[in-house]
């Protein structure tokens, strides 16, 4: 359950934004997660709320934006999706892949007041 | 609360932690600044859209930057234990330190949510050992690991260990500045765990594969394991171990000298260069 610390991180890091950016109050926040950063959505919404809780993001909704994985396969070219680290090409069966996409963990937008 | 750099702490306790000292690392330094995206009609609403774009990791990953400048001007070998809980990780930590104390300088930092057993089980072996309840947190933070820092001094161009919380999943993440992650996985365990918590075996440069001397008891595919490990990790580097009876133990303890080898070099190549 390490999204607690994560939402933290994130609590931590719009209270800094306020600070620098001028705002008081945000009403939504949109995360990018990955589907391959290990992070459970639902747990994010559940600890978002707890986390949140007297802070600039009290009662925000959270937005959490699905990234896809995605990766290259250096065998034969092609770029697959993926669901896993471990993933073998769809298209080859060569592994390991390169990775390009679904590692993500970021705060990407607010809409602030 | 700390008094110094204001954070709060929750439920974490670090023994020996007093809060009255400097820290040594920043707590408001480089941040990414947003840029207006876009704003709504003037009248309409107050609310705008900020573009933040900002790693969730990157607070973490500030104290764990901090971390590792503070290890590499002490010529400190750090190195994260991880693995589930059950594996052998404080046993095999207590017949290291046995084995390399009148050798190089090592200390320990103890991550576990209650209890300060593991700490009172290394300390009885000599060696300094500072035990972070993370209290309700599974993991340990590059930023509980700087506090810690604050009390320890005598692993000094030796070894750090940390001991991370049992827990195959959190403390992947969550870079403590260490040089290397090293995983612990006994073979009572099933041999698909690397397949299971790819993430572990992956943030990882080393699989210690622990209680081999139970081989002979159990159905557990040594091959099929360090396959899986490496379909996860290509080139992760795998050496077979058990704490109890010490075979394999010398490959190990040959690692860690090699690797603290490493940080002794750059560390007198940084002093020459100063």
């Amino acid at each position: 359950m390490h999204e607690m610390s994560l939402c933290e991180g994130v609590v931590q890091l719009i209270e800094e934004q306020a600070k620098t950016q001028g705002f008081t109050k945000v009403s939504t926040v949109w995360l990018e997660i990955g589907a391959l950063a290990g992070v459970e959505t639902e747990a994010m919404h559940f600890s978002f709320t707890a986390v949140a809780r007297g802070t600039v993001v009290d009662s925000a909704k959270l937005e959490v934006i699905d990234v896809a994985g995605m990766a290259n396969c250096p065998a034969c070219s092609q770029c697959i999706p993926v669901s896993a680290r471990f993933d073998v090409c769809s298209e080859c069966g060569h592994y390991p892949l390169d990775i390009i996409a679904g590692e993500e963990m970021r705060i990407k937008e607010l809409e602030v007041q | 609360m700390c008094t110094t750099c204001g954070c709060g702490e929750g439920e974490t306790t670090i023994d020996g932690h007093s809060h009255d000292h400097s820290h040594m690392h920043h707590h408001h330094a480089g941040h990414g600044h947003g840029a207006i995206a876009a704003t709504h009609a003037p009248g309409m609403s107050k609310s705008r859209i900020l573009r933040i774009e900002q790693d969730i990791l990157s607070k973490n990953n500030e104290y764990a930057a901090a971390n590792r400048n503070h290890f590499s001007r002490h010529g400190m070998l750090v190195l994260n234990l991880v693995s589930s809980p059950g594996s052998g990780k404080t046993t095999l930590l207590t017949r290291t330190l046995t084995q390399l104390k009148d050798e190089l300088p090592q200390a320990v930092i103890e991550g576990d949510q209650q209890t300060v057993l593991d700490a009172e089980r290394i300390r009885a072996t000599g060696v300094e050992a500072i035990q972070i309840n993370t209290g309700k947190g599974c993991h340990l933070d590059a930023h509980m690991v700087g506090h810690a820092l604050e009390n320890l001094n005598a692993a000094d161009e030796g070894i750090l260990f940390i001991e991370n919380v049992g827990n195959l999943v959190c403390p992947a993440a969550f870079d403590l500045g260490e040089a290397h992650k090293v995983v612990i996985l006994s073979v009572t365990e099933g041999e698909d765990k690397p397949l299971k918590y790819p993430d572990m075996f992956y943030a990882a440069d080393l699989m210690l594969l622990n209680k081999t001397d139970l081989l002979p008891h159990l159905t557990f595919d040594v091959e099929k394991c360090i396959e899986f490990a490496r379909r996860v990790k290509p080139g992760i580097k795998v050496l077979q171990v058990s704490a109890i009876s010490g075979e394999g133990m010398d490959a190990w303890y040959e690692w860690l000298r090699a690797s603290r080898q490493s940080v002794l070099s750059s560390l007198s190549e940084a002093v020459a260069g100063a």
